[in-house]
């Protein structure tokens, strides 16, 4: 068949219009920001020794990447059971398991969060519940909020190559270290979380990566006043005061960042078959 | 010892099972509260006011509604109808032909799926910014988001027709070519029959990734544009107290489409597994 009848649509395609958008990124990033906000071409490096400014970027810079670590942290801590669980039922339950575990998330995003905002509102049962019980917490517009809702949206992410790597894992293992006198815990921490570290690995790159360049969760649960990575992108393209420069080297900072994660744990994703 | 040591085992596989079952309710519990709530009788989405379908009856009136549904169905099918066939282009061109830079065409066509949505985002709103408008003055919105869509559905769709195309048998098609067959012909014939159900398995994902957009959509609608899907037409209602009712119910009924398309997915699914 001819090769080059097949190649050219799509290559053109993603040439025009992934591979010159993001050569533009990178060439606005270079650039100075006009009066207006927008662009005066030139080259600097302005924009990227504004990234690196502590006063300026501290405080988005580590809220983005403790919500990231956090949301990281709870869905493997929330997940790992459910995939230990679920690796080890009988088939058909297994199956139907894991499926009303991928199911809510084929849903639409907007959807669940919109679900989460009804739940989570100051005077939802849950709120009125807490506040019964002494327990004053503000969920909307606090980190609080906006950690609840990236877990939610992200745990199958990691409940997956959790399981997928804990399904293939031999569980005659485990009987021979308790034969051998060891605790479950020492067990668990001896050989099954070892032998499960592809798909712990798997699953926090899974999860990291796009909790870092969230914007819909932050905004709408943490009502703007959460600043993520995402949220300051957004405003600096879309919001009252734009500079696109400075967005442009904050969007190819954050795919620095997530490139260079991918290639140090591409590995491990592979091993947990989650990939290709 | 022996005590305290099964006693402590015992309490880590109760943790397992509480941890299991709190996961599920988690997963549930917010859909469960907006479905509820999609038929209360308040005049406000967010108090609960007795039963009543007066929701449902408001979204069916609502014409913003209709026209975001309008919108979205018409860039689904459009994106999904040009994703498909470049998608499964390149992967017949990937898999079964050899030309230069190959490699370097294999990392442009993932990269859409890896790296950060919000970064493809930014470089489309340039994109069309500094190239498509001064080219070709105005363009619609529905056009940009359109392009926006087929971008990111192109590499899903080549991903999982390559995946097929990688299992299928060679031989099949090189009895074929033995045979007298053109190389035409052994695809019409031969390869693309074989390939029909990854085919309509990537169709169905794209449809599912164009429904549910909302980076790119928002970014080459600049945010604010009269142009509206679903999943925008959510996101500019202003989440406060006042939500009008009739988004509890779209947000319910966008729910069960979803549940609808994967039905049919598994259904297609296991169809084609029963045929092989």
């Amino acid at each position: 068949m001819n090769g080059r009848l097949l190649w050219w649509p799509g290559l053109l395609w993603l040439l025009l219009f992934f591979a010159i958008p993001v050569t533009i990124i990178a060439l606005i990033s270079l650039a100075h920001r006009a009066p207006d906000g927008v662009i005066r071409w030139g080259f600097t490096l302005e924009n990227y020794l504004r990234l690196v400014e502590p006063l300026y970027w501290a405080g988005p810079f580590v809220n983005s990447l403790l919500l990231a670590v956090l949301t990281t942290g709870l869905c493997l801590v929330l997940g790992y059971p459910v995939a230990y669980s679920l690796a080890r039922q009988p088939r058909a339950v297994k199956n139907l398991l894991l499926f009303l575990v991928i199911l809510p998330f084929f849903t639409n995003f907007l959807v669940r969060i919109y679900a989460w905002f009804i739940v989570l509102r100051p005077e939802g049962w849950l709120s009125e519940a807490l506040r019964a019980l002494g327990v004053d917490l503000v969920f909307l517009g606090s980190p609080v909020g906006v950690l609840i809702g990236l877990v939610y949206g992200y745990l199958p992410f990691m409940i997956l190559p959790l399981y997928a790597s804990l399904e293939r894992l031999d569980f005659s293992l485990v009987e021979a270290a308790h034969d051998l006198g060891a605790t479950r815990w020492q067990s668990f921490w001896r050989v099954i979380f070892p032998l499960s570290r592809s798909g712990v690995i798997a699953g926090s790159v899974l999860v990291f990566i796009p909790v870092l360049g969230e914007f819909i969760t932050p905004k709408l649960l943490g009502g703007g006043k959460v600043p993520m990575f995402g949220v300051l992108i957004e405003e600096k393209f879309l919001g009252r005061v734009p500079d696109w420069p400075l967005g442009a080297a904050m969007a190819l900072a954050l795919m620095g960042l997530v490139s260079l994660v991918l290639i140090r744990s591409f590995r491990y994703i592979k091993e947990s078959r989650w990939v290709g | 010892m022996g005590r305290l040591r099964r006693g402590l085992d015992a309490l880590i596989g109760s943790m397992l099972v509480l941890d299991t079952v709190l996961v599920y309710i988690f997963l549930y519990l917010p859909i469960g509260v907006l479905i509820l709530y999609s038929f209360s009788a308040s005049r406000y989405a967010l108090v609960w006011g007795g039963f009543s379908l007066e929701a449902y009856r408001r979204l069916f009136t609502d014409r913003d509604v209709a026209l975001a549904l309008l919108n979205s169905v018409i860039v689904a099918s459009a994106s999904t109808a040009l994703a498909t066939l470049l998608g499964t282009m390149l992967a017949l061109a990937l898999e079964r032909t050899r030309i230069r830079f190959q490699q370097g065409i294999e990392v442009l066509a993932y990269l859409p799926i890896v790296i950060p949505e919000i970064v493809m985002a930014v470089g489309l709103l340039l994109f069309f910014a500094q190239v498509l408008r001064p080219v070709f003055g105005a363009v619609s919105p529905m056009l940009t988001v359109l392009i926006g869509h087929v971008t990111f559905s192109v590499s899903y769709v080549m991903v999982v027709v390559r995946a097929r195309l990688r299992d299928l048998d060679r031989s099949l098609e090189e009895a074929a070519l033995d045979l007298g067959a053109t190389p035409w012909q052994v695809l019409r014939k031969v390869t693309l029959p074989l390939l029909t159900p990854a085919i309509m398995s990537g169709a169905l994902l794209a449809f599912t990734l164009s429904l549910d957009d909302f980076y790119v959509t928002y970014f080459s609608t600049t945010g604010g544009s009269g142009f509206k899907t679903l999943p925008l037409y959510l996101y500019a209602l202003q989440w406060r107290a006042a939500v009008p009712p009739h988004v509890n119910a779209l947000a319910s009924l966008m729910l069960l489409a979803s549940l609808a398309l994967i039905a049919l997915a598994l259904l297609m699914q296991r169809k084609a597994q029963l045929s092989r």
